[in-house]
């Protein structure tokens, strides 16, 4: 039992550093690149700001629980 | 990072803690998580409106996150969040209203500080008194009960609302409810909305412990589906708000992920631990925001 949840805090730590690195690129790229398009969509046309901003988010929730999870099971099986 | 939206200059790695810390609590309580995220948003001097839109698209990411860890875990009741939703976008534009005729009165700040310091405190108390009760009662009736084990001294209220014969009613076989009228559950989601829209936030802090105590709804399931029911509700706020001009998403998308692995912490913990003993931790809460509204009533500063 012990070493099942020492294994589980391995895998978890290991996760979080995947996924610290892998949320790095993605502030310096997609945000970067998003930044000026969703700022102008702000400004000039709300409907759909309103829009896309909803299914950024919704998007986002879903791609990141994906890898957390994929990523989580992977690291599990290695560990195992 | 300079986002250009809002205006500010904030350092995503304080968005992403702070998503992260907002992200255990909503996993583990059901909770929005708003009465930290809006002063901590307030405090890198992004303005109080942006603060308060922002907050609502962040959580309604952080809450698709974990009501999926609930559903997994089997907490979540569909049937129930969705007729909840209906009463909290209800409930929510009264608030709002509500808050509109004050501001004409010119007396908002002083109404709204202190129902809230009174609300937060009452359900603070009745939740303290009340899990603890159940956990001595507990401790007497069997020293090995099982971890998910769900009791509540407010029992027997519990029942008498749900024999209320209020026609139509519903069963809620999820929540293991056999019939409770379909009006005690919208007037709970109700009251949760002007709460939402007087207060701020997605007014979890009410909800939650409502949806327990009047609906007699099990712990585990009452944080599930209140997440549930959140992703519904905060996306019609997102909404709203976004239109207005009150949202960067960009700040929002930052915070969320460092929420998507609390979330995942959070709703997991869950399954270690017995109803009651969730309600007993969930009283600090109330108070930290009762706190925040008492600081800002003493020294004028909106945190």
């Amino acid at each position: 039992m012990k070493k099942e949840s020492e294994k589980s805090l391995r895998a978890f730590a290991i996760e979080l550093a995947v996924y610290a690195v892998l949320v790095t690129c993605y502030f310096f790229l997609v945000l970067h690149l998003l930044g000026n398009w969703l700022y102008h969509l702000e400004t000039q046309h709300r409907l759909t700001y309103a829009i896309v901003a909803l299914l950024l988010i919704a998007g986002q929730a879903v791609v990141l629980d994906a890898l957390t999870t994929v990523l989580f099971r992977l690291l599990r099986g290695r560990w195992r | 990072m300079f986002f250009p939206i809002s205006n500010t200059h904030i350092s995503p790695i304080y968005l992403a803690v702070v998503g992260f810390l907002i992200g255990i609590l909503g996993g583990f309580f059901g909770v929005g998580g708003s009465f930290i995220a809006g002063p901590a948003l307030r405090l890198m001097g992004v303005d109080w409106n942006y603060a308060v839109g922002t907050d609502l698209a962040h959580i309604v990411g952080k809450s698709i996150v974990a009501a999926r860890q609930h559903r997994t875990l089997g907490n979540v009741d569909l049937k129930l969040g969705f007729i909840m939703a209906f009463g909290t976008i209800a409930g929510a534009e009264c608030g709002a209203q509500l808050i509109q005729a004050l501001k004409r009165a010119g007396n908002v700040n002083m109404v709204v500080s202190w129902v809230s310091i009174i609300v937060y405190f009452s359900i603070a108390m009745f939740m303290l008194w009340e899990s603890q009760k159940t956990l001595r009662s507990a401790n007497k009736r069997s020293s090995r009960s099982h971890p998910r084990e769900d009791r509540s001294a407010f029992g027997p209220v519990t029942q008498k609302i749900q024999r209320l014969k209020l026609w139509p009613t519903i069963s809620l076989p999820t929540s293991g409810i056999q019939k409770i009228s379909l009006w005690t559950i919208l007037l709970v989601a109700f009251v949760g909305g002007i709460f939402s829209g007087f207060l701020g936030g997605g007014a979890g802090y009410i909800r939650m412990p409502s949806m327990v105590y009047v609906l007699g709804i099990p712990t585990h399931l009452a944080v599930g589906t209140d997440l549930f029911e959140i992703v519904i509700s905060a996306s019609y706020g997102t909404f709203t708000h976004a239109m207005k001009g009150n949202v960067d998403i960009l700040i929002a998308l930052v915070m969320h992920t460092g929420a998507v692995i609390g979330a995942q912490i959070g709703a997991v913990s869950t399954q270690y631990f017995a109803g009651p003993k969730i309600r007993l931790a969930f009283v600090p809460l109330p108070l930290i925001g009762a706190a925040i509204v008492i600081y800002t009533l003493m020294t004028g500063h909106k945190l």
